[in-house]
């Protein structure tokens, strides 16, 4: 892991964020608003999956319930305009902070599970809450939330004429979850995370407090999660239970992440930019034979990656990098104890 | 002039393409105890696997009763009669004793031999004859070392390769399972082992050969490898 | 006041009685040798003392301060540190890294224990191979990973279990002298060992376990000559050959 305060690589990112930066003045994009609409989910699925990636790929605790700290945020956006008629800020805030009160509170009990129990019961907990929010009048109930028109800006976090505006919040939410996900990777708390993954009882005889670790990273990931489900409801402009608190989702967020590369930075990134265009192009091309295409080969991606390259992208991405200095003749990582 | 058991000439192996053992040169004659010993990492194991055929030679040829084996794997090997027993003594935890020998004869399909042969095994290893019906995990260290040896032998090997019995064992088991190595060589079965308690192997061996990064350094009979300055300061801590 | 005050600790699984009122005591700067046959419960003690495990009955003591019951990760704050006989690698992490993990137990200062993980890859003869994923590493390097690792975490004791299985007797002298020098540097060792030369030179003291039950406890040399050691785990080779050794010393 990099030890240096900004190195190569840093540099490289704050370029490929200037270039996103100015993709809105690029004339493709500016001509078809489709094409910035896939961007734009793009950026709004990496920064889910990043935050999922906290606690599930560099923690290593998989959990298949965030689709509920994401509906959280979304509830919490979508209620303070639709429900009170007021901005969304504030309901932003709320959700943010419950999403992580209630990801502690969960998984508190949760995390005496070990491994795959532990997954089948985040399961359990998406079909807790999306069945109760199903029958839940105050939220909305099946009927779910349907935005207002209202005054468009940042006030109101809302855009009628371009998407510009959401493409700009999406790019800082975007910016946000990663650079936490950076700093964590050279911090203590990223190193405790990792070792917690590779070794629970391992790192508590190193004096690592696992289960702080576990609910922190989890506290952390809920609320980075209901962030991204704010801006979701924002720009989707329309709340529903199947939509945002479901399995489905909740499903997306981890492929996203394991296809890319679990436990890494740059993972959800490469995940998102293959799903996303896979799932919105396929779904303009095709209408609605074509709802299923996308899926049949995402899901044919997986097995093969689980198969051939369970690192994901990166891994693939790595492999021919080693490869190809092998091949130069420079064997990299040449063990000098003559090991295995 | 009798022919050795086996020959291996000059011998480069590894991993991924990458040799750990460089133009490695020994031979067993039949009915001998040889000892192949060296530090950590010298690629002792390394060797024994290949000539096993868990692994296959970069460069080389490995001679069995003068059949080239070089390219055959692991279980082909068997079926010639070599017997490799690796380190860790790898027995089948969950399985009791007799089952754990049973499956060592695994290329016989007779049961009146394997019982046989069990029989004979329980003879030899009075130890294992008395928890023949326990499982494996049940056992002390040095039973399940003994138990994987006996397994070793259920296939009547013409050469049992022995990899570090000696790992993880009291000094009292260390010395009985030197006094039974001994023992089973003595009653007629070639050996080749590998050893870290470079002392203890030479003891009992009648040569040896000393591996250092990859390649032979010396050899000689037991007796004047375990006089040898050199190897008494660099090995035996003398 | 002993450092480590074990205080008729005993460990049931069910019906198997795994440690058995087992007392003794280590001494602040001592190095103390845990031996036995395999099963003595060597391992279940130390599982005990590092909190992995709460004794059925007894009482453990370190520092004066009563351990029993606490979690691993209390203890290994308070300074006890084990290292594991099956090792246990950070496996996808670097060797770096896990050291580092270790250096983070004292300091959260990036700098500071960044440095102390480079110190402890030194000491262990780690540098080559420290960018390396931990689990490529052969088992004489994931041994000394172990060691590098605990000692990052600048334990008071430093409790090693079985890290000289499978070397050469030379290799074996050189970690002896790496252990008298962590002593020198104020760490208290508890080594549980089956490579006598590797223990039995430089102990203060040896504990002797066999089936569950201390049997013995007292110096080397008056270890080497008790009956009761011998038949239960020395052998009659080993007690003649290290009678010799110590005559031949005597002699000069």
């Amino acid at each position: 892991m990099r030890r240096k305060a900004l190195d190569k690589k840093d540099v490289i990112w704050l370029g490929f964020v200037a270039l996103l930066a100015l993709l809105p003045l690029a004339p493709v994009v500016a001509a078809n608003s489709f094409h910035m609409h896939v961007v734009i989910l793009i950026l709004l699925f990496a920064s889910m999956s990043q935050a999922w990636n906290i606690i599930g790929g560099y923690c290593g605790q998989v959990s298949f319930g965030h689709s509920v700290f994401f509906g959280i945020g979304a509830y919490g956006a979508g209620m303070a305009v639709v429900t009170y008629g007021g901005a969304p800020w504030p309901g932003i805030l709320i959700g943010v902070l419950l999403a992580a009160a209630i990801a502690v509170v969960i998984s508190y009990p949760c995390f005496k599970l070990s491994g795959h129990y532990f997954a089948i019961a985040t399961f359990a907990i998406v079909e807790i809450f999306n069945r109760s929010f199903m029958v839940w009048d105050w939220v909305g109930g099946a009927m779910g939330l349907d935005y207002p028109l209202v005054k468009e800006g940042l006030k109101n976090l809302m855009w009628y004429d371009t998407k510009t505006g959401y493409y700009y919040c999406a790019l800082i939410l975007f910016l946000l979850i990663f650079s936490v996900v950076r700093w964590l990777e050279g911090h203590r708390f990223g190193y405790y995370m990792r070792a917690v993954r590779e070794g629970q009882e391992t790192a508590e005889s190193l004096g690592v407090n696992s289960t702080a670790v576990k609910l922190a990273a989890m506290a952390l990931s809920a609320a980075l999660s209901a962030l991204c489900g704010a801006f979701f409801a924002q720009y989707n402009l329309r709340v529903d239970t199947p939509m945002v608190m479901s399995l489905d989702m909740s499903m997306k967020f981890v492929l996203i992440t394991i296809l890319g590369g679990s436990g890494t930075l740059v993972g959800p990134l490469l995940g998102a930019a293959v799903l996303i265009p896979l799932q919105e192009y396929t779904r303009a091309f095709w209408g609605g034979l074509g709802g299923g295409v996308d899926l049949i080969i995402f899901g044919l991606l997986i097995i093969l990656m689980v198969v051939k390259q369970p690192a994901g992208m990166i891994g693939i991405i790595g492999d021919m990098h080693r490869r190809f200095f092998k091949h130069k003749g420079i064997a990299k990582g040449d063990s000098a104890d003559g090991s295995p | 002039m009798a022919d050795p058991i086996l020959k291996v000439d000059d011998l480069y192996t590894g991993y991924d393409g990458i040799p750990v053992v460089f133009g490695v040169s020994l031979e067993v004659m039949p009915g001998e105890l040889v000892a192949i010993v060296g530090a950590n990492g010298a690629g002792k194991t390394t060797i024994m696997r290949t000539i096993s055929g868990l692994a296959h030679p970069l460069k080389g040829q490995i001679l069995f009763d003068g059949t080239d084996i070089s390219r055959l794997a692991a279980h082909q090997t068997l079926k010639l009669g070599i017997s490799y027993v690796p380190e860790g003594r790898r027995i089948f935890a969950k399985l009791s004793v007799e089952k754990n020998l049973a499956l060592g004869s695994y290329t016989e399909n007779s049961k009146v031999e394997i019982h046989r042969r069990i029989e004979e095994l329980l003879e030899i290893f009075p130890v294992l004859r008395a928890r023949a019906k326990q499982v494996g995990e049940t056992l002390s260290g040095g039973e399940q070392q003994q138990l994987a040896i006996a397994r070793g032998l259920m296939s009547r090997p013409k050469l049992l390769m022995l990899d570090e019995m000696s790992l993880g064992l009291m000094p009292s088991m260390v010395e009985k399972m030197m006094e039974t190595i001994t023992a089973v060589n003595r009653a007629g079965t070639t050996i080749l082992l590998v050893e870290q308690m470079v002392q203890e192997a030479l003891e009992i061996a009648h040569r040896g050969y000393v591996i250092q990064t990859g390649k032979i350094v010396q050899s000689g009979a037991g007796s004047e490898l375990l006089d040898s300055e050199e190897i008494r300061k660099a090995y035996m801590g003398m | 006041m002993a450092l480590l005050d074990v205080r008729d600790v005993t460990m049931k699984f069910g019906e198997l009685v795994a440690n058995d009122r087992v007392s003794f005591t280590v001494e602040s700067g001592a190095i103390v040798g845990l031996i036995g046959p395999n099963g003595a419960g060597k391992t279940t003690l130390f599982n005990c003392i590092t909190g992995f495990l709460k004794p059925t009955n007894g009482s453990i003591h370190f520092d004066g301060a009563n351990v029993t019951g606490l979690t691993t990760y209390q203890i290994a704050r308070l300074g006890a540190v084990r290292t594991f006989q099956v090792v246990r690698p950070l496996k996808e992490m670097t060797v770096f890294d896990n050291v580092l993990v270790g250096a983070f137990l004292k300091t959260s200062d990036n700098r500071e224990a960044f440095a102390r993980a480079a110190e402890c890859i030194r000491l262990c003869s780690l540098e080559p191979l420290q960018e390396k994923p931990a689990g490529e590493l052969s088992i004489g390097g994931k041994k000394r990973l172990e060691l590098a690792r605990a000692l990052a975490t600048r334990p008071r004791l430093l409790m090693l279990d079985e890290v000289m299985a499978g070397l050469t007797s030379t290799e074996v002298k050189a970690s002896v002298e790496v252990i008298l020098r962590l002593r020198e540097s104020g760490i208290t060792l508890m080594i549980v060992e089956h490579v006598m030369e590797g223990i039995m030179p430089i102990a203060d003291k040896i504990v002797v376990l066999d089936g569950g039950v201390k049997i013995a406890e007292d110096t080397p040399g008056r270890i080497a000559n008790d009956e009761r050691v011998i038949e239960a785990y020395l052998g009659a080779k080993y007690a003649q050959r290290y009678k010799q050794r110590k005559e031949g010393e005597a002699l000069g």
